[in-house]
């Protein structure tokens, strides 16, 4: 807040000429830097008490105060996890049911955005309002009929039962975005296009899609997020254990052991952790981006 | 010029993947659903018609009126706390860190992207008692409390789940309204700073009521999710202890898949649909008007 300190005699000159501290801004600097180091502590602190637990042993966990640094560090923790705690099965039948679902939710909603956004034609509004009440929709409100009928499809015992809900409840929220981003290109480009003599599918493919590449990623990134996630769809369809996805696992991770195995476990939840600050780290403006931009459709 | 975009077979064809996949897998089952409210039974065992039994069971069902109004404590309290320290964070960033502080807003939205199951087994731990002293506890220990049994009432264990969630999703409002606040012409702040508008008057007088859209925006959405909470309650406290932070989508799903009971499961379903549609619609009608006043 130094401009506010100078705001009454040389307020258009902003940002303030930088002059030798006075005690009143190394105040402020203190108080400044004692915020942000509160904040990062209340943000970070957790995640850092999960890596240092992720490698101690069950001895340093059941001996010593649980906010102690590990005696000696476990790396073997980790292979535990990995192989004993079925992490490994678990991550491929996550990506085994996310994956498909995304391809499927990418390619349907693009399309259907372009259809209800950028075509022309009597009910477009209508199905457009059909598909936003679909973000409404609790998703206790599909399971038991899904269930019924996967059952009797003879889709249980297979991955497909997630792989088709996921496209579903994915597509209301991709369509939403994706007509709002087909809003924002104008007519002219698509028009332009077919002057050439282009059908209305080639400047859907050669035009449309390369120019909404970026929000593509975006949604995407969205709904990565959402289904990789997601427990209470996959806890419903997933009957049989080698079926589990990572979430399921890790809720029933103590199960494999018996007994409580604090390091393990830690190790286990750490994956799932780093593996996402991984793409975050690659990708976090993006995220933040598309994440928030979900949120303002009032 | 635009007759060409008035193609109905090519809009057809390019919405039926989307819109087959949807009507089968979303609209029909909401349907359907709403037929099994009439039912009684299972996939397994056979159903039978009982006509409006589960609505009177409903009805009379005290464990029902405990999830529907934990449901709407739970939504009050978290949509609440989200929203509010979001707005102070946001505020922080944009007059304390102006724009330099994009490593922190990095840093605190990190948590948002977070598998819920790990955030709760991460707060279990660390609020554990048995058999082992959580952080938590170690903490209180170390300065001469006693340890807090923090899962075995139901006072306790809604505040670590209300501490839970709004620690994981504070960062994703903060930014949120961040870009709320960045809309705000800086020639407004400055001429009301010039008029001696200062700290916490000018954020009451002026940036308040400018960010009130996106504000109100934000209320919608958190409603919206904490009306449907589920992962974070059944992965720290499943429901516990007793039904003591049960809300209307657990107690559903425990009815339909524990007792196997899809009839009353889709009773309470629809419960939990109207709650949100009424709801929904009376934040988005009464902030329509407040934003136009």
């Amino acid at each position: 807040m130094t401009t506010l300190t100078a705001g009454a005699t040389a307020a258009p000159a902003r940002p303030a000429p930088r002059r030798r501290p006075s005690p009143r801004t190394a105040g402020r600097t203190l108080v400044r830097r004692s915020l942000i180091g509160l904040l990062l502590l209340v943000e970070v602190g957790p995640l850092l008490w999960l890596l240092l637990g992720s490698l101690k042993s069950q001895r340093d966990w059941l001996d010593n105060p649980t906010w102690s640094l590990p005696t000696s560090l476990q790396w073997g923790n980790y292979a535990e996890a990995w192989t004993t705690g079925n992490i490994a099965q678990y991550l491929q039948n996550s990506l085994v049911a996310v994956l498909p679902s995304l391809a499927m939710i990418i390619a349907f909603g693009v399309a259907a955005g372009f259809a209800l956004e950028v075509l022309v034609w009597k009910g477009r509004g209508p199905v457009l309002l059909l598909f936003l009440a679909g973000i409404m929709v609790p998703g206790q409100m599909i399971l038991l009929p899904l269930f019924n009928t996967y059952f009797r499809a003879g889709l249980t015992g297979t991955l497909w039962p997630l792989i088709l809900t996921y496209t579903a409840t994915g597509l209301p929220l991709t369509v939403f975005m994706m007509a709002t981003y087909f809003r924002a290109v104008p007519r002219e480009v698509f028009e332009a296009a077919t002057l050439d003599g282009a059908s209305v599918v080639r400047a859907f493919f050669s035009v449309a899609v390369p120019m909404v590449k970026n929000a593509i990623v975006t949604v995407g990134l969205v709904q990565f997020f959402f289904i990789w996630n997601d427990l209470l769809i996959a806890l419903t369809f997933t009957t049989d254990s080698s079926l589990r996805t990572v979430q399921v696992g890790l809720l029933n991770f103590t199960g494999e052991f018996g007994a409580t195995q604090y390091g393990p476990l830690f190790a286990a939840i750490c994956i799932n952790v780093l593996g996402l600050l991984a793409i975050y780290l690659f990708l976090n403006q993006r995220i933040m981006a598309g994440l928030t931009s979900g949120a303002v459709k009032g | 010029m635009k007759r060409i975009f008035e193609d109905r077979r090519t809009a057809l064809l390019l919405l039926a993947p989307a819109l087959l996949v949807y009507t089968l897998v979303m609209l029909v089952p909401v349907v359907w659903s709403l037929g099994y409210t009439l039912l009684d039974g299972n996939a397994v065992a056979g159903f039978q018609y009982t006509g409006f039994d589960n609505f009177a069971r409903l009805a009379d069902d005290p464990k029902v009126w405990q999830a529907f109004t934990f449901t709407l404590k739970y939504a009050v309290v978290i949509t609440t706390g989200q929203v509010l320290l979001g707005y102070v964070l946001a505020v922080f960033y944009v007059f304390v860190l102006r724009r330099s502080g994009s490593v922190v807003r990095t840093l605190t939205f990190f948590p948002v992207v977070l598998p819920t199951v790990a955030v709760a087994l991460l707060f279990q731990k660390m609020f554990e008692i048995a058999p082992q002293n959580g952080l938590v506890n170690s903490v209180l220990n170390a300065l001469g409390m006693g340890s807090v049994d923090w899962f075995g009432s139901a006072g306790t264990a809604f505040f670590v789940l209300a501490l839970m969630d709004i620690w994981r999703s504070m960062g994703f409002y903060a930014v949120l309204l961040y870009t709320g606040l960045l809309d705000i012409p800086e020639e407004v702040l400055e001429s009301a700073r010039m008029d001696g508008a200062s700290g916490w008057r000018l954020v009451r007088q002026i940036v308040l009521p400018l960010s009130l859209p996106v504000l109100v925006s934000s209320l919608i959405f958190s409603i919206n999710g904490t009306l449907k909470v589920f992962d974070s309650v059944l992965a720290l406290t499943n429901g516990g202890p007793g039904l003591g932070t049960t809300p209307l989508t657990l107690y559903m799903f425990q009815t339909s898949f524990s007792f196997g009971d899809y009839g009353y499961g889709s009773t309470i379903a629809l419960l939990l649909t109207l709650v949100c549609l009424v709801v929904t619609l009376a934040v988005f009608r009464s902030a329509r008007r407040d934003v136009n006043a």
